[in-house]
Parts: C-alpha cells; structure tokens; sequence
C-alpha cells in the first residue's frame, strides 16, 4: 500500500487561486481607499470635532463644565434614568427571551415582532404616547395630578420615556443567542432534579452571561443617551427635568460651546466604552455559540470512544 | 419529545405579555384614540395642512436617499471588511456601530460643527465665496480672490451650503442609518460560499459577471432588509437631525420637529395626528422589512 502511494506525485495542498475569487489589487486598494474615507468622514471626524472643541478653551473651561450645577443634576437624571429603566428592560428581557426561546405556543412571531416595536416607532412618538396617557388632558394625568404626583415634564416620564425607547434591547441580543444554544443543557438539569431557578441560575445564566451583557451595554447606552423621547417629556426645566443631552442642548443654544462639547465628550466616551465592551462580548458569545454548537460532537465521540477502544 | 417539559412558561410569558401590555400597548392605543377625539376634519386638517406636508416630503424623501447613500457604502463597507486584510480592519470593523452608540444629541452638534458654513469642513464650500477661494483655500491665492473677486462676477461665487440645509439633514440621516445595513449584509458576506464564486470563474465568467451575476442576486435581500432597517430609523430621527437642519419650515423641518412644535402650542390632537401618521408609515416599513426577511429566509432554504 505504502509503496503504490509513493508512485501517485504527491498532490500539494490545494491553494484557491486568488484571481478567481479576488478583486485585482488596484480595484481593492480603490475600495478600501473609498472605505476608509467614508469612514473618516462620517465616523472618526465627529469624534474628532467633539474631543477638540471640549478643550478647545482649555483645560480648566472643560472641568468647570462639570462644576456647574445643573450638569451635576442632569448627570444624576440620567444616571437615575437608566438605573430605573436598564435593569427593568434586563427582566424583562430575560423573561421573554425564556418564554419565547424555551417554548412554542400560536402567536410566537407575533410577540417578538411586538417586542421589536419600539425600536420602529420614532422617539418623539414614544415621547408623545406617554404625554397622551399621562399629561393633563390624558388619561390618567388628572388623576395623578390630583394626587399630586406628577409624571409628564417630571422624572417619571423621563424614565417611562426611557424604558420605552430601550425596550428591545435585551430580549433581541437573548433571542438568537438562546434559540441558537438549545435546551438540552436545561432538560438535562431538569431530569437531575434541578427546580425552575437553580435552572437559570447555574445553567442558562452561565451560558447567556455574554450576550446578556451585550444587551443590557447597548441598552444602557441608549438609555443615558436618549434625546427625541426626553424632549417631549421632559418639559426642559433647567437644574430639575434635564438629562445630560437636554442639557448639552441647552448649552450648545446658549452658544456655550466649550462646555457644551465638554458634556458631550463624556458621552462620547461612553459610547467608546460601549463599543469595546460589545465588541469583546460579541466575542465571546460567538465563541460560547460554537462550544454549544461543539458540545453535542464532544458528547457522542466521549460516549463512542469507550466501545470503539474495546 | 414533550414540548412543556422546562418550568417558568406561565411566569415569563405572563410576565411579558404584562409588561408589554403596559410599556408599549397602552400608550399607543392612546395615540389612537386621541387622534378620533379631536373630529374627523381637524384631523385631516392638521396632517394635510402645506407646512406638515412639506415636512413629510423633507423626511420620508431625505431619508430614502439616506438609507440608498447607505445600500451603496453599507454594501462597500461590509464587503471590504469581510473580504480583504489590511491594517486597521477591526478598527473600522469595531466603529461602524459608533452610530448607534453614540447619543444622538452628540452627534447631532458634532455634526453641525463639522459641516457650519466656517467651521472644519463646511468652510471649503462656504456659500457665496468666490471661485477661487472655494478651491484653494488659506492660500495667498485663495485670499487674493476672496479680497478682490466680488466685484468681478466672471470669476464666479459657487458654494454649498451644508448645515442648516437639506443637505446637512442628509448627512445626519447617513451618519445614523450606516450600522443597519453593514450589520445586515456582512453575516451574508460572511456565510457565501466560495466555492460558487471559484465555479463561476472556471466558467469563464469575468470577475465582474461574477460579482453581478452569482454574488449579488445572493445578497439583494440582506441589502433590501438592510436599507429598509436604514430608512425606518431615518423616518423617525429627531435628536442628530434637529441641530444641523436649522427648522427653516417648508425647506428643513422634519415630522418629528412638528410633533414638537405642535405640542408646544398644547395643540394634542394635531401632535397625536401626526403622530399618528408616522406611526402607520412605521408599521408599513415595518412590514415591508419583515417581506423581505423572509424572502432572505426562502432563498437560505432555497440553497
């Protein structure tokens, strides 16, 4: 056998030729050249304009941005704001992506096509909706205003508003990632004896924690960042109903442009963080996708090898 | 196998449907019955009346230019990220989401700021400046003109106005809508199979009839559902928009703008007329998204 291979030229491993699937190289450096514009352009300059005018009256004009008192109070909205609103979307996020990913039931796509509303309807109109309900001459406002609790042009419409813009986030990053994975791993915990949440806890949380990061990152950054929905609610009250972007609109209109920058710029690298942090979680919720998509692989040839060896 | 078999259904589907029920269901239903409130004619009055129209032309027009500027970079983006290796790739890989992560406020200003008649960019197509300076400028030459050339028409006064014009809200509608189609189309890139394309060549067919012929009729649905996702957002943008537009009503005011504006006026149910219409152009694209995800569906299962 051996010596009959020997007489076959030995066949080098099949390298694709480049020409049949590639572009020649001067169309490709055309590309990426027009790529790499597009980007400077549109991406890397309004990142660049937004850290130059910050310092652009230096350094102590910068700092004393954040001395004021009313972006001291619009960075303690905020962070109110998306303390109300990130970890109620991150609950219900997890519940429906268990309830629409665990089981089949009629009216599955219509749910997650409910679900992803939000994220259709433009932020003034989610504003709008919670000023109709809530508002003076909405539904509920007399009410409320009777009892004296206000909602609109207060900071519970503020966080309403932000939990309706930031709605899907953490459901959709779950959704696929969880379809994907299965529920062998829970069935398995279910046959052992495990209860409903020493399921979550030990089994799914573990193989979700990734892509319920990335989520709850994303929605996060949507949270703190929302404007269109906060305008509408929000009544502007300076030092009372401003967010860190109502107020970046206040400064940039009283031609205060230095500091007006300088607010941004934190939000600015916010976003920064946001992208590395989503970046290494989509990362590794790929990479814990494949040891899912592997597993079953490495379970049958552990199981096959034992009677194969005997 | 039994379908019911893990605990919890009853808890989070319930828990959702509440949930849902309640963040987005009632609220909206609200729009709807706010719109009847007011009499049938003050709600056609003040969704047909010339400024609204106007600003639905600005929108819905501006906003399907955006998302095609984006069918065509989005596609170019995605394809040379996917396919070639050069340095800074996952740089530009990691920054395409920059859009929709960066509050729209910021990139509203920085935007302005970059395309103001004066500032970074916008000063070299400053309008009403004289040829010459337009194509050289800070230049002795540039300056020479700029000094001596009003009164000397011949040589020309050509410039764009950028910001506070339609031009600058297309650019703000570009900025915000490039993520969706780069993420829709580059999984599609990601997953085509070379071995089609190699076939294709061994057939004879040039590089080009390759690309046209077998690669892109493989990813028309992504590029659809990609500018369709592109356009929905664009439709309902206020926060990068509001800033460069400038509001000049019937030339740069946006829907959303007259929302506010009318809310301000405490006029409600002209708001929730309005309103209203956006929310039925929401669903429609909506819809028209969902056909083409599941055309992309049929041609996955096709293959």
């Amino acid at each position: 056998m051996a010596g009959a291979a020997s007489t076959f030229p030995t066949v080098a491993r099949v390298e694709r030729p480049a020409g049949a699937t590639a572009e020649p190289w001067l169309l490709r450096a055309t590309l990426i050249g027009i790529v790499f514009v597009f980007f400077v352009l549109f991406l890397f300059l309004p990142l660049l304009v937004v850290f130059k005018e910050a310092f652009a009256k230096g350094l102590p004009v910068f700092l004393a941005a954040f001395q004021d008192d009313a972006a001291r109070s619009a960075i303690k909205l905020t962070l109110l704001a998306a303390g109300i609103a990130v970890p109620l979307n991150t609950i219900f996020g997890i519940a429906a992506a268990w309830a629409l990913t665990r089981f089949d039931f009629p009216g599955r796509p219509i749910l997650i096509t409910l679900i992803d509303l939000p994220l259709w309807i433009s932020p003034v109109v989610g504003g709008l909706i919670y000023v109709l309900v809530f508002g003076a001459q909405g539904w509920f406002g007399p009410w409320f205003i009777d009892h004296g609790i206000r909602i609109i042009f207060a900071v519970p419409g503020i966080a309403l508003a932000t939990i309706f813009v930031t709605f899907p986030f953490v459901a959709r990053g779950l959704i696929p990632l969880m379809q994907a994975q299965g529920t062998k791993e829970e069935e398995a915990a279910l046959s052992l004896g495990a209860n409903g949440w020493q399921i979550f806890w030990r089994v799914t949380l573990p193989k979700i924690k990734w892509g319920l990061l990335y989520g709850i990152i994303l929605c996060n950054a949507r949270a703190m960042g929302e404007f269109g929905a906060v305008t509408v609610v929000s009544g502007g009250v300076r030092g009372r109903t401003n967010t860190i972007p109502l107020h970046i609109q206040t400064l940039y209109e009283e031609y205060q442009f230095a500091a007006a920058f300088a607010v941004a710029s934190l939000l600015c690298v916010l976003a920064l963080l946001t992208l590395v942090i989503k970046t290494y979680a989509e990362w590794r919720a790929e990479q814990q996708l494949a040891e899912a998509a592997r597993a079953p692989e490495s379970l049958s040839t552990l199981n096959s090898q034992p009677s194969t060896s005997r | 196998m039994k379908r019911f078999t893990l605990p919890g259904f009853g808890l989070t589907l319930g828990y959702t449907l509440v949930y849902l029920t309640l963040i987005v269901l009632i609220p909206l239903s609200a729009l709807f019955v706010k719109t009847q409130s007011g009499g049938w004619d003050h709600f056609w009055n003040s969704i047909t009346s010339p400024q609204v129209v106007a600003s639905y032309k600005v929108s819905f027009g501006l906003s399907l230019v955006a998302a095609l500027i984006n069918g065509v970079f989005g596609v170019l983006a995605a394809w040379v990220l996917v396919r070639y290796r050069f340095p800074g790739r996952r740089f530009l890989d990691a920054i395409v989401d920059l859009p929709f992560a960066l509050p729209t406020a910021v990139a509203g200003i920085a935007l302005t700021t970059l395309y103001a008649p004066n500032e970074w960019i916008g000063q070299f197509f400053a309008y009403n400046q004289p040829l010459g300076a337009w194509l050289a400028p800070h230049t002795p030459v540039g300056d020479w003109l700029r000094e001596h050339a009003w009164s000397k028409p011949y040589l020309g006064r050509v410039g764009l106005k950028i910001a506070y014009s339609q031009i600058g809200i297309l650019i703000a509608l570009t900025f915000i809508g490039l993520p969706f189609v780069v993420r829709t189309v580059q999984p599609v890139i990601q997953d085509l199979s070379l071995d089609v394309e190699e076939a294709a060549a061994c057939l004879g067919a040039t590089r080009y009839q390759t690309f046209t012929r077998v690669v892109l009729p493989g990813l028309l649905p992504a590029i659809f559902t990609g500018v369709t996702l592109a356009y929905g957002r664009a439709v309902g943008e206020y926060g990068s928009v509001v800033f460069i537009s400038g509001g000049i009503p019937f030339q740069t005011q946006i829907t959303p703008m007259l929302i506010i504006s009318k809310l301000e006026d405490y006029d409600y149910t002209g708001a929730a007329g309005i309103g209203f219409v956006m929310l039925v152009a929401s669903f429609a694209i909506l819809l028209l998204c969902n056909g083409f995800q599941a055309w992309d569906n049929r041609r996955k299962g096709v293959a």
